[in-house]
């Protein structure tokens, strides 16, 4: 993204004439001559700048006592001193703390699941059996986690099917659902449920990359499936893995929101309060608006620190990075 | 490739049937659960894998009128209307990104892909949405979503990879930047549209969080904030209580999970064949 490749890119290389007649026309000629582009463009271009400027811009209420009643403008500033009472409040660094736990789960359990999905899928030879089971585990990407929390509710709540299964054993009931101690395996599994099938897509994209030839030569000199997959299909697509792997530590703070506002209840905040879920319960339902914004102010601000780090680590692998366009 | 062994076939089998299950199951149970009678949910102790009985009633108990067909009704046209809005916004800004050397065409991309990095926070973005006017509006549902970035990104990548031969070709026939976009790469890009289509529609009917923030008034409550209060929040169906005669608080609550689940499912199977070429297409492009 870097300022000199975009002007080069715009111009072209020298010695070659321009083949655009309007590239050396002046502005408001060309404004005419690419007018109708424009116009296309302008209502994207006014969501962006109402949505995301405008509330970048009432970002600054993180440095401001916001009282609702008075708004932006008549609200009195405090300078840092949301910031300060960030790192002294115990129950920020408590959603700090969950959010980190979390998100260190996900990246052991959830990041190798869809690797292992996709080898498996990759390996059945049937065309007609693989897209069946495609479009199976491809759905729950696409239900909403009210859905998926119900299902887990319906499966393994206390009067759910599970339970029923191990008291027709004549076993104990488990509690699962709201069990502050399973809370993290039972986030993390119900991501894996959700997005596991859909995320295998990119690895199978570079799966069917992999050269036909290198596992006939290692099959012929008696390697086995395993084999193949460790000395063969991993080193393969190893580029893939690493970038996805140095991508999602950019992300590493964006757990999501909606999952964990549905179940925190369930648990309490002292398990169950996370970082997103933190702002708005202090931002919604205490109104405490200038505190709640600091604290979003301060994820974003360490989200970009994070991805342009990954970002970076990735160029520095030789792949391309996610805002390289 | 080296034929697998035996045991080799029936792990992979074994495998490929315990995840197809893990899926499946789950939507099943909720699908038998709300068609089963009350007393077949009671003995069962909440809930069935297969009913002694089928009946619809859950159904027509919900849909004839109440909270529920009112969300139903609330959540299909934001989303109809949500996804039409989007595709015209992201096709338009996108087609204008994908041509070069338009006038302002560089910050355009800048201004759009620095959002990408920095989304606007929920507190910010409440202001906006209160600033705007957008309060105990529908729009609300709507406008806050318009355009996604990634939606945008993968589009545009599809643009780009359609030969600039076949423009030039219509440029020369005395095509405009309208005629072109219509008849040249509109018609190539379904795969795309149908995909990103698919994503805004998604999106749109499951939101449900945002509803909870911008609507004081619960009327107008879209299908999966309906549905949250029965699931988390522990609120039960008004209109069923005092009717446990002819349906079961469980069969109601799966009869709504299954009516929020169903849309999806049922577009699913048609846009399911544009997914790779759709998104890894326009993904690699960008």
């Amino acid at each position: 993204m870097s300022m000199t490749r975009v002007r080069s890119a715009a111009t072209g290389p020298p010695g070659v004439p321009a083949r655009h007649e309007a590239d050396r026309a002046g502005p408001l000629r060309r404004l005419r001559a690419d007018r109708v582009l424009l116009l296309l463009a302008a209502p994207g271009l006014v969501y962006f700048l109402v949505f995301h400027y405008g509330a970048l811009f009432g970002t600054v209420l993180a440095f401001q006592d916001y009282v609702p009643f008075l708004g932006v403008s008549g609200s009195r500033w405090v300078g840092l001193a949301h910031f300060e009472r960030m790192v002294t409040d115990p129950l920020f660094w408590n959603a700090v703390k969950n959010t980190l736990l979390i998100a260190a789960l996900q990246l052991v359990f959830f990041f190798p699941a869809p690797l292992a999905l996709a080898l498996l899928l990759n390996s059945v030879v049937g065309d007609t059996l693989r897209r069946f089971v495609q479009s199976v585990v491809y759905l729950p990407h696409f239900l909403s986690w009210v859905i998926v929390v119900a299902l887990f509710q319906q499966m393994l709540g206390g009067a759910g099917v599970v339970n029923g299964w191990l008291s027709a054993l004549g076993v104990g009931g488990v509690a699962i659902i709201g069990n502050p101690d399973l809370y993290g395996p039972l986030v993390v599994a119900q991501l894996v449920w959700k997005e596991c099938g859909w995320a295998t897509i990119i690895f199978l994209a570079a799966l069917s990359q992999v050269d036909e030839q290198q596992y006939e030569a290692a099959a012929l000199d008696g390697a086995g499936w395993w084999r193949r997959v460790w000395h063969v299909t991993l080193p393969a697509i190893r580029p893939v893995i690493v970038l996805l792997l140095v991508l999602r530590l950019g992300e590493f703070l964006s757990i999501g929101f909606e999952q964990f506002f549905l179940q925190r209840q369930s648990v309490g905040p002292e398990t169950g309060e996370v970082l997103d879920t933190f702002v708005y319960f202090t931002g919604f339902a205490n109104g405490d608006f200038g505190y709640a914004a600091a604290v979003g102010l301060f994820k974003g601000v360490v989200g970009v620190v994070l991805i342009y780090t990954a970002n970076k680590v990735a160029h520095r692998l030789g792949e391309q990075g996610v805002y390289k366009s | 490739m080296g034929r697998p062994t035996p045991a080799v076939r029936v792990a992979k089998a074994v495998a490929l049937t315990v995840v197809v299950l893990l899926v499946v199951f789950p939507l099943w149970t909720v699908l038998a659960t709300s068609l089963a009678t009350p007393q077949n949910v009671i003995d069962n102790g909440g809930w069935v894998v297969w009913p002694d009985e089928f009946t619809l009633s859950a159904y027509t108990e919900i849909l004839q009128g109440g909270i529920v067909s009112r969300a139903l009704l609330v959540s299909a046209g934001v989303t109809v209307i949500g996804t039409a809005l989007s595709l015209v916004c992201t096709i338009g800004l996108a087609y204008t990104l994908s041509r070069p050397r338009v006038y302002g065409g560089k910050p355009m991309l800048l201004l759009v892909l620095f959002t990408f990095l920095f989304p606007p926070g929920m507190v910010p973005l409440f202001l906006v949405v209160q600033g705007t006017g957008l309060f105990d509006r529908y729009a609300a549902l709507v406008l806050p979503f318009l355009v996604n970035v990634f939606n945008l990104v993968v589009m545009r990548g599809f643009f780009q990879s359609i030969p600039p031969e076949l423009v030039d070709a219509a440029r020369i026939d005395g095509a405009g930047e309208l005629g072109i976009l219509r008849q040249v790469v509109l018609p190539l890009s379904k795969a795309v549209i149908a995909v990103v289509g698919l994503f805004y529609a998604v999106a749109y009917w499951n939101r449900f969080f945002e509803a909870i923030i911008y609507f004081n008034d619960q009327t107008k409550w879209p299908i999966g904030t309906v549905l949250r209060q029965y699931v988390t929040g522990g609120a039960s169906l008004a209109e069923t209580s005092g009717e446990l005669a002819t349906t079961s608080p469980q069969s109601v609550q799966m009869a709504v999970v299954m009516l929020a689940t169903l849309p999806i499912v049922c577009v699913y199977p048609f846009l399911q064949r544009y997914f790779v070429k759709g998104v890894v297409t326009g993904a690699l492009k960008a």
